[in-house]
């Protein structure tokens, strides 16, 4: 009991020390820089022990549930042998995990906004949210494919600089094909469809993997499925605008 | 009063977030693997942890960081900051925007440093390397990409110069680093983009793009203002091979020996 209690005071210490930068860099911009002074310092001090509680909450959460869970089913799926349900739940994780992101709700409908402006669609509503969900399926199916294709990586021991190295070919050649408004959109939508949920979980079903099977090794072939998952989506979305 | 409403929404809004994840690890779980949870009772008390923990991290985050890096990237990136002088056609150059790109850099690499995905991803990869990746370098490295990409990103908004241009040229280098780099650290490395930009970073560092592209004559914030994000996924890449290269040469420096034993 005092143990747990040591470590959940740790981990308190840990995030305060984590959350310090933020609010060193905001006061000073806030009263050096910009000269004023910072606005309701009650709301602030509430957020901030909200923030590091929250922070402190989740990781030792997710060393709890999400982490051995994406651990124990990777060896559960390794030992089943069964590689059409592995992939089967790669892709499911990709492309569940990624349809339902807020962040990518929000860049999705800003793109359609972008698009109908620039008179690629219809000025309607009906037209900016079909292209919106149009847009958002595309990110989650190439998630799904990406963790998928991640997930084979790793059984096949591929090494994962001649995948990625490929695919940032595959960029540079789309841009230069792609309609010049969706090539910003195309680029941020890599960095948004990992979210802080999907990230642990993917990592810890890319390392439990590669310790499952023989001849992997965790460390370099465990990582990459992040990469995969933020490379694929630009692609996509390239592809998507000259499509339509 | 009003504090909990707040919560209570943001709590609904993240299961919200979660129940995809949740129901397709059930289903797979007693499904196909077949197989109850193992240790059900500690699964379902760190995932009432995740929950309860994003949603005070989120509602925290809203009342003390994103009004007020908002308001600041807005006041940062304003004509009345920029240029102060009443003479509005003297025209603006880049270095006039010297303290946005000092900003952007600063406030890249501290909501880098509390994202919480990377917390947990570079306290795995300690583990599994046996604690030759350092957990606190390897997110300090991830955070001053972030830190040269947002101001690099903030300085090609300002400048109007293409953004594939960048983007290209990021892959070249990271292409060249990658030649060099040991093997073990590079799957980490490419991952470590995806997972900078997160809850954090993300809505700070796109109020700025907005910020900057609506205020800067001739710029389209629609279309300027994205491609912050894809830099702040990009420059991680480079500063974790960078990292691993020179923690590599002083190993090597410190003692060749050993470290001739260790590659045979």
């Amino acid at each position: 009991m005092f143990q747990i209690k040591n470590k959940f005071l740790n981990q308190l210490f840990g995030s305060c020390l984590d959350l310090l930068p933020i609010f060193v860099v905001v006061f000073v911009f806030q009263v050096f820089i910009l000269r004023q002074a910072i606005p309701n310092i009650g709301d602030m001090a509430v957020g901030a022990a909200f923030v590091v509680l929250g922070l402190t909450l989740f990781i030792q959460g997710l060393e709890k549930s999400l982490f051995p869970i994406g651990e124990t089913m990777a060896y559960a799926f390794a030992k089943k042998g069964s590689l059409l349900w592995l992939l089967a739940f790669a892709f499911a994780l990709g492309f569940g995990t990624t349809a339902a992101e807020p962040a990518l709700i929000a860049v999705a409908n800003e793109a359609a906004r972008v698009a109908s402006d620039g008179g690629i669609i219809e000025q309607s509503e009906q037209a900016k949210n079909d292209y919106a969900f149009g847009l958002r399926f595309t990110v989650a199916f190439s998630v799904g494919f990406a963790i998928l294709f991640g997930v084979l990586r790793i059984i096949r021991g591929w090494p994962l600089h001649y995948l990625i190295i490929p695919g940032y070919v595959g960029v540079v050649i789309m841009t230069f094909f792609a309609p010049a408004t969706i090539i910003g959109i195309a680029y941020d939508s890599g960095g948004v469809t990992t979210s802080t949920m999907t990230v642990p979980l993917v990592t810890a079903l890319g390392v439990g993997l590669a310790s499952a099977i023989k001849g992997r090794n965790p460390m370099t072939d465990g990582f990459g499925l992040i990469a995969f998952a933020s490379l694929t989506p630009m692609i996509f979305v390239m592809a998507y605008g000259m499509v339509l | 009063m009003e504090l909990l409403n707040e919560l209570f929404s943001t709590l609904l809004s993240t299961i919200y977030d979660v129940a995809p994840i949740i129901f397709i690890i059930a289903f797979f779980q007693l499904f196909v693997i077949r197989r109850p949870f193992f240790r059900l009772n500690d699964l379902i008390t760190g995932m009432a942890y995740v929950l309860l923990g994003m949603t005070f991290f989120l509602v925290g985050l809203d009342k003390a960081l994103f009004p007020l890096g908002s308001a600041m990237a807005q006041q940062l990136t304003s004509p009345d900051f920029i240029n102060p002088s009443t003479d509005q056609s003297i025209s603006i150059a880049w270095q006039d925007y010297i303290w946005v790109y000092i900003f952007g850099a600063c406030i890249g690499f501290a909501t880098t440093l509390a994202e919480p995905a990377l917390i947990v991803v570079a306290i795995k990869a300690q583990e599994i390397s046996g604690g030759s990746i350092k957990a606190r370098y390897l997110r300090l490295a991830v955070s001053i990409g972030v830190a040269i990409g947002i101001s690099l990103g903030a300085f090609r908004i300002v400048s109007g110069i293409e953004l594939h241009l960048f983007i290209i040229a990021g892959y070249v280098i990271v292409i060249i680093q990658t030649m060099f780099s040991p093997k073990l650290i590079i799957g980490l490395a490419y991952d470590s983009g995806g997972v900078a930009t997160s809850t954090v970073t993300v809505p700070v560092i796109t109020a700025l793009g907005i910020g900057l592209a609506s205020t800067i004559p001739g710029r389209n914030p629609l279309l300027d203002g994205f491609g912050l994000i894809a830099f702040a996924c990009l420059f991680p890449i480079m500063a974790v091979l960078a990292y691993a290269q020179f923690a590599d040469w002083t190993s090597r420096r410190a003692s060749p020996k050993e470290t001739e034993q260790e590659g045979e």
